[in-house]
């Protein structure tokens, strides 16, 4: 491809989505993707705060999301809602969008916007591993595709979830006379810990947090089956040998004391670097992760192969450089606002 | 290999002493032999191999990664081995995990040229943390936070032995301790403790309660100074000369001074010393001399180490320590005297006649080494030695920790058990800074010597009076108006240039919060160096 050739596909593709400091902006379709602040349109990925914010006066989401933001932030938490379920297709002016699963939380969805024979994806947050609680990640070939880049350096490779479940379980039988508090965010963590338990086989009562139980409620409401769960209020005693599940801002908080001993665990992707453990205090690191992985990342940059990848944020330099190595053109959008909820 | 790393990655996340010791025992009773006895040697430092360095594997990284992609990981990675485990790419062909003892086999084996190949194909069959044990291993130094005496008291805690039939057995038994362990197991008798050179346990003192001398006979016992450094077991039988720290580490290599001094057949107890001119030096000079591996001539010149002899636990092939203390003591005095060495000499017994002239001598210790003592010694002269420590046969009696009123400057998050407590507390005295104000200066770091209740009030003080956070760190309100005042204990004091303030104490804890008192009443910096030069005449 020419040079100008070049120039003319980032001039039409620059009609169909563009990053702008409030936002990646479609102008055909008069919309934001993830908005960091309140604007008129918006489609929306996935619940997590720093994606789903309140205030704007239109918001197109899955239903599953919608549910999640009003759950949040209460049913007035935008002018006005539209649904759009997996695959379907609407138009949002003169710009045709629809959703596909991202396999990153409940209702989490990649955006497609299709304009002028273009084909831009915009993939939210997303991981490609297994997660009963969730739909599963689903390639849309695109001229674009639109990454984040969290864990974009090849020391991030999660191991088996079923592994990291499993040294949970070993440790709450070798301690049974501690608590086992697992630190896991609110939204899509919590309820994926909670039912990877479930598949290992452990069925006792686990006991969580009170900012955790309208999430579980909702998931349960869509289909989650989480089995039982009770609130993490009784005497010291009676937390000996069982798992608690809370936010990780909880772990090192007074309410912490309540528990005998406590084994502070924390689910999160970052959890495999020993300095990150270290620093929160956390005995027994979970390498669990709602976000791709290195192998992840560059395997699903390989699949589509797409004539653009953009990197949203995180580590963009390193993926880029494995971008080049690999002959995939890439390039850094610098998006604020993102925050990373594995490491709140 | 894979349960020698899951045990190293939960010992290097806790500081509880308790889950560690839970950690290592239940490691021995689940790991096969010889597999256990391997990971018992590898945490007590009985292991090295010369031929595993640094530079190996990041060559071999550096041959499967990209070297900027590789740079960038391990500049947010911060440690090699970490980095090089979590980034390694596997090839396909290693189709068995190694087990600890075939790792550790094939490497005492291997020429130069060999151990970077069987490291990788190590490396390929391990996961991410069997690759960063491996790592550590074959680099040396562990860094999990376990020393060889809580190895120790995990394996005793295992057999249900107590932690000194082990000391004295151990360094009889060599890696990977099968005798050592089939014991334990309860299937065979102890090993034999009949090697020359070995450590004998220690006998300790309990500390003297003030109700107790009305119990005691002044006649009974000797009192002696109790030296301010580290107490040592000097062995040298058949020509194997050791220096062992009081829990049975060998610290020979950081003292070869002393050790090449140990010119008799037998086994003294004593207290490590800086001696100049058989003076004894601040704690302060012995220390930079300790936590080396190897002695560095010039500090070696600079701060000669001897011993000052307590005790005699066996001397030319007999075990004395059936003997009363008595009949040592006479032992040692002679094979001291007949000694005549600039390096080893005998620690005085101070003649008295009741507890009064002995608490006067404790009060003001006469001029010279008896001012940098840390109290005094009583032992029952029909003591036998006793491993332990045994109620009864030895007292120590320290004398009074100094105390100065600090003020909390900063406070730090525990770990474990503490980790939703703000438990580490900075704190500093006034110091008058060229304006003629009065501002604080840090002069050290407490973290015990509360109650669980009062650390509830001060993790209450500190999150009501946050001014600042850095991390784990919150600074909090202490100016002249305000501020919490903390009554500090400490053993002694040192000059110490790595501390702003010039001092650097020993040993402190908080003795009392003192709610009542204004932070404007604190001490300052002024009374802390006048005790300085009190513990530390001037030097010759």
């Amino acid at each position: 491809m020419s040079l100008s050739d070049d120039l003319k596909l980032s001039r039409r593709l620059s009609a169909v989505l563009r990053p702008t400091p409030e936002g990646l902006w479609c102008p055909e379709g008069a919309f934001y993707i993830d908005p960091p602040r309140p604007v008129d349109r918006a489609v929306i990925t996935h619940g997590h705060a720093d994606h789903a914010r309140a205030g704007h006066g239109a918001v197109l989401a899955t239903p599953e999301t919608l549910a999640i933001m009003g759950e949040r932030y209460g049913r007035d938490f935008a002018g006005s809602v539209q649904p759009l379920a997996y695959g379907e297709r609407a138009m949002v002016g003169g710009a045709e969008v629809t959703l596909s699963p991202a396999g990153h939380v409940l209702g989490s969805a990649q955006a497609t916007v299709r304009q002028g024979g273009l084909t831009v994806t915009a993939s939210g947050d997303y991981k490609r591993r297994r997660d009963p609680t969730c739909a599963a990640f689903e390639p849309v070939p695109s001229d674009v595709f639109i990454t984040e880049a969290t864990f974009g350096l090849p020391v991030f490779r999660h191991p088996p979830d079923t592994q990291e479940i499993g040294r949970l379980l070993h440790s709450v039988r070798q301690f049974p006379e501690r608590a086992h508090l697992v630190g896991a965010y609110a939204l899509g963590k919590a309820q994926r810990v909670i039912q990877l338990l479930r598949e290992a086989g452990y069925d006792e009562t686990i006991y969580v947090h009170g900012a955790l139980e309208r999430l579980n409620r909702l998931y349960e409401h869509f289909g989650v089956s989480l089995g039982s769960l009770a609130p993490a209020t009784g005497s010291k005693a009676d937390f000996a040998g069982r798992i608690i599940i809370a936010p990780p801002s909880a772990l090192a908080d007074r309410w912490s004391r309540r528990f005998p001993d406590p084994v502070a665990a924390f689910a999160s992707g970052w959890m495999s670097v020993r300095a990150r453990a270290r620093q929160r205090g956390v005995e027994l690191p979970l390498v669990l992760s709602d976000h791709a992985d290195w192998d992840e990342l560059t395997d699903t940059l390989k699949e589509l192969s797409p004539q653009e990848v953009w990197i949203t944020h995180g580590r963009d330099d390193a993926l880029r450089r494995w971008a080049e190595l690999n002959g995939l053109t890439a390039r850094a959008l610098h998006l604020v606002g993102y925050e990373d909820e594995d490491d709140d | 290999m894979r349960a020698f790393a899951a045990l190293l990655d939960r010992l290097s996340l806790t500081a509880s002493r308790n889950v560690k010791l839970r950690l290592i025992r239940d490691h021995l009773a689940d790991a096969p032999d010889p597999d256990r006895g391997w990971a018992l040697a590898a945490l007590t430092g009985a292991l090295s191999f010369k031929a595993a360095k640094p530079a190996m594997i990041r060559q071999a990284v550096e041959a499967r990664v990209d070297p900027e992609l590789f740079r960038l990981s391990y500049d947010y990675v911060g440690d090699l081995a970490e980095t090089a485990a979590l980034i390694w790419p596997a090839r396909y062909g290693s189709n068995r995990e190694p087990d600890l003892s075939e790792v550790i086999d094939a490497l005492n084996d291997a020429k130069r040229g060999e151990v970077g190949g069987l490291l990788e194909g190590w490396l390929d069959a391990l996961d991410a943390d069997g690759r960063w044990a491996l790592l550590k291993l074959v680099t040396g130094g562990l860094r999990v936070g376990v020393s060889a005496r809580l190895a120790w008291q995990a394996a005793a805690d295992f057999g249900g032995v107590e932690v000194a039939d082990i000391q004295e057995v151990w360094h009889a038994q060599s890696p990977p301790y099968a005798d050592l362990l089939a014991w334990l197991d309860g299937k065979a008798e102890r090993p034999s403790v009949d090697a020359q050179g070995r450590f004998r346990p220690v006998m300790l003192a309990q500390p003297i309660d003030e109700s107790d001398f009305s119990k005691l006979d002044p006649a009974a016992y000797a009192a002696e100074w109790k030296w301010d450094g580290i107490r040592v077991q000097a062995v040298s039988e058949g020509g194997i000369k050791r220096l062992y720290s009081r829990t049975g580490e060998d610290v020979s290599a950081a003292f070869p001074d002393v050790v090449e001094a140990l010119t008799y057949e037998g086994v003294i107890d004593g207290e490590l010393l800086v001696l100049r001119r058989g003076r004894v030096a601040p704690f302060g000079d012995l220390q930079q001399r300790l936590n080396r591996k190897t002695a560095d001539p010039k500090i070696m010149a600079a701060h000669p180490a001897g011993i000052r002899a307590y005790d005699l636990l066996a001397a030319d092939g007999d075990d004395l320590r059936g003997l009363t203390f008595v009949e040592r003591r006479a032992r040692l005095e002679t094979l001291v005297a007949a000694l005549a060495s600039d390096r080893i000499d005998l620690s005085p017994v101070q003649p008295f006649q009741s507890w009064e002239d002995l608490a006067a001598l404790r009060a003001a210790p006469p001029a010279g080494d008896p001012q940098a003592a840390e109290g005094l010694m009583l032992k029952r002269l029909d003591s036998v030695y006793e491993a332990g420590r045994p109620k009864g046969p030895w007292f120590k009696w320290k004398r009074d920790p100094h105390l100065i009123d600090a003020v909390l400057m900063y406070a730090q998050r525990g770990h474990g058990k503490r980790s939703s407590f703000y438990s580490d507390y900075t704190f500093g005295v006034w110091l008058e800074d060229a304006d003629g104000a009065h501002v604080l200066t840090p002069v050290g770091k407490a973290y015990f010597g509360f109650t669980d209740e009062e650390l509830k009030q001060l993790d209450k003080f500190v999150r009501d009076n946050t001014i600042e956070r850095f991390g784990p760190v919150r600074s909090v309100r202490a100016s002249r108006e305000f501020g919490l005042v903390l009554e500090v204990a400490f053993e002694g004091l040192q000059r110490s240039k790595r501390h702003k303030s010039g001092v650097a104490m020993r040993f402190p804890r908080i003795s009392r919060i003192r709610w009542d008192k204004p932070a404007k009443e604190a001490d300052e910096l002024a009374t802390l160096e006048r005790m300085l030069d009190q513990a530390e005449p001037a030097r010759e």
